[in-house]
């Protein structure tokens, strides 16, 4: 299954992960990320929070998949709408689910992604990571170190663009997260199987305020 | 130690409150105060000294129909290392408040003093005609002092949806609490969460005059809306902290998250005229 993992964390998969920045740009902005090491804080709080919390219900939604997927989402989606305090990142999820959903059905026609709660502005990118991790026949490892990695790469290529950092060192700083990102994965992996209600919940006050702040600006080069 | 307390509010049927249920043990004891505009007042006794490592205290609230709870508290609690072996302390708070009831939960600040493992985790089950205002502060290190591990775990379901689960967690075992993703270095952070029919979706966000753009609101800018005096968001400036009015999905119910340099200008920030 090496190569499909590699498939879809490929930042290349027509997802549209590449035109958010996943709070990097509004922390730029706001001064608190300036270099390498600042880069790095962020990247492993990020880790901690929004992505152990993605690659949990990933990994929920990809054993959902398994049943009678309806119900159990529905309950995650709403689960995930409890951790998601700020109106902006509910939005950006769905957002991101919306377009991982769209290639997960051109790929694999015949996913239950049909099982998905309806919700006008998309599903939570999360849960589709779920379902296409299922479609895609990779086990829950595989799908959480797709989400965790998936929670670093991003900003990290944003920091290349937003502040002139030599992308070998930013590669460096990934190179050097990715026992993290494996640990984190693994968490998740562990964490998913509890109920809905006890999923890792880890709280980022500053990402939640700067994602509200970001929406507001007239000017800006990532989505979020 | 370990400490189990109970409070009980239920209507007196003339338009007040009377607590039926009223019983603590120490280190966690209730007294109660005269209640004001028909709200019964608790405070929670004693929390200065500690918790310390090891102690396991338990607080139940509940709220019957129509009946009106202020639960406060004396002074800050200081979250203290325990003798070298024992177990985390843990503070629990399980709330319940039925239809028409109210629960106004504004404790002092939780401060997590160096070297201290605790976890406060409050589990509050509202029907879907309870009101309820929830303040949790959170002080990382008494003054000039890295915090131990404390993980504040608030989850919350309305009318028997979650409406909010999140899990604020600093010290030495969470990776980057202190950097530009979580609280940036600010070393007060808190939220309070605000639910009820009449709970407004947000206070309209109107920059101020000279509000470069991209900045939000400019600091000390409020906009009145609906008595609430404060930002729709703003982002980490000079003085570490920042604030924003989160509308959340289960709602009528709202979020109002900061970080601040110390515990008095977080109040400020999570305090509604």
């Amino acid at each position: 299954m090496t190569s499909m993992l590699l498939l879809l964390a490929d930042g290349r998969f027509p997802a549209g992960a590449h035109a958010h920045s996943s709070g990097l740009e509004a922390a730029v902005a706001a001064g608190l990320v300036t270099d390498l090491a600042s880069l790095r804080g962020f990247l492993v709080g990020r880790l901690a929070t929004g992505g152990l919390v993605a690659a949990a219900f990933a990994v929920a939604a990809h054993r959902a998949a398994a049943g009678d997927p309806g119900p159990a989402l529905a309950r995650l989606d709403a689960e995930l709408d409890a951790r998601t305090a700020a109106p902006a990142l509910r939005a950006v999820s769905r957002r991101q689910g919306r377009a991982l959903l769209r290639a997960g059905r051109a790929l694999w026609p015949g996913g239950p992604f049909a099982a998905l709660p309806a919700d006008p502005t998309g599903p939570h990118q999360p849960l589709v990571l779920g379902l296409v991790g299922a479609a895609a026949g990779l086990d829950p490892a595989e799908l959480a170190t797709a989400a965790a990695y998936g929670s670093v790469t991003g900003p990290a290529s944003a920091a290349v663009r937003l502040l002139g950092l030599d992308p070998y060192r930013v590669h460096g700083l990934l190179a050097a997260l990715t026992a993290d990102v494996d640990a984190t994965a693994a968490r998740a992996v562990a964490a998913a199987d509890g109920p809905p209600e006890w999923l890792p919940a880890g709280a980022a006050p500053l990402t939640d305020i700067h994602a509200e702040v970001h929406t507001t600006w007239e000017v800006r080069l990532f989505a979020s | 130690m370990r400490a189990r307390a109970r409070v009980v509010a239920r209507a007196d049927g003339r338009g007040g409150t009377r607590l039926t249920e009223l019983r603590g043990e120490s280190p966690l004891l209730l007294r109660s105060t005269a209640a004001e505009g028909g709200v019964a007042t608790v405070y929670v006794v004693g929390g200065a000294a500690g918790p310390l490592g090891g102690d396991d205290l338990l607080l139940e609230v509940e709220v019957g129909p129509g009946a009106a709870l202020r639960v406060g508290s004396v002074a800050a609690s200081v979250a203290l290392p325990g003798r070298p072996g024992t177990a985390a302390s843990r503070m629990r708070v399980h709330a319940v408040v039925h239809d028409g009831g109210i629960l106004h939960w504004v404790p002092e600040q939780l401060v997590a003093a160096a070297g201290c493992d605790h976890v406060a985790e409050s589990r509050v089950e509202l029907a879907a005609g309870a009101r309820l205002t929830w303040r949790d502060e959170l002080i990382c290190g008494r003054y000039g002092e890295s915090p131990g591990d404390a993980v504040v775990r608030t989850s919350v379901d309305h009318g028997g949806r979650p409406l909010l689960r999140q899990s604020t967690a600093v010290g030495p075992s969470a990776p980057g609490w202190a950097g530009p993703a979580v609280l940036g270095g600010a070393p007060a952070t808190g939220s309070l969460l605000l639910v009820g029919p009449d709970v407004p979706p947000g206070p309209a966000a109107q920059p101020g005059p000279g509000a470069a753009p991209g900045v939000g609101m400019p600091p000390g800018v409020g906009v009145r809306s609906g008595g609430l005096p404060v930002p729709r968001a703003r982002p980490a400036s000079g003085d570490g902290g920042a604030v924003a009015w989160l509308a959340l999905a289960g709602g009528p119910a709202a979020l109002l998250t900061a970080t601040a340099a110390d515990a008095h200008t977080l109040r400020e920030r999570l305090t509604l005229a």
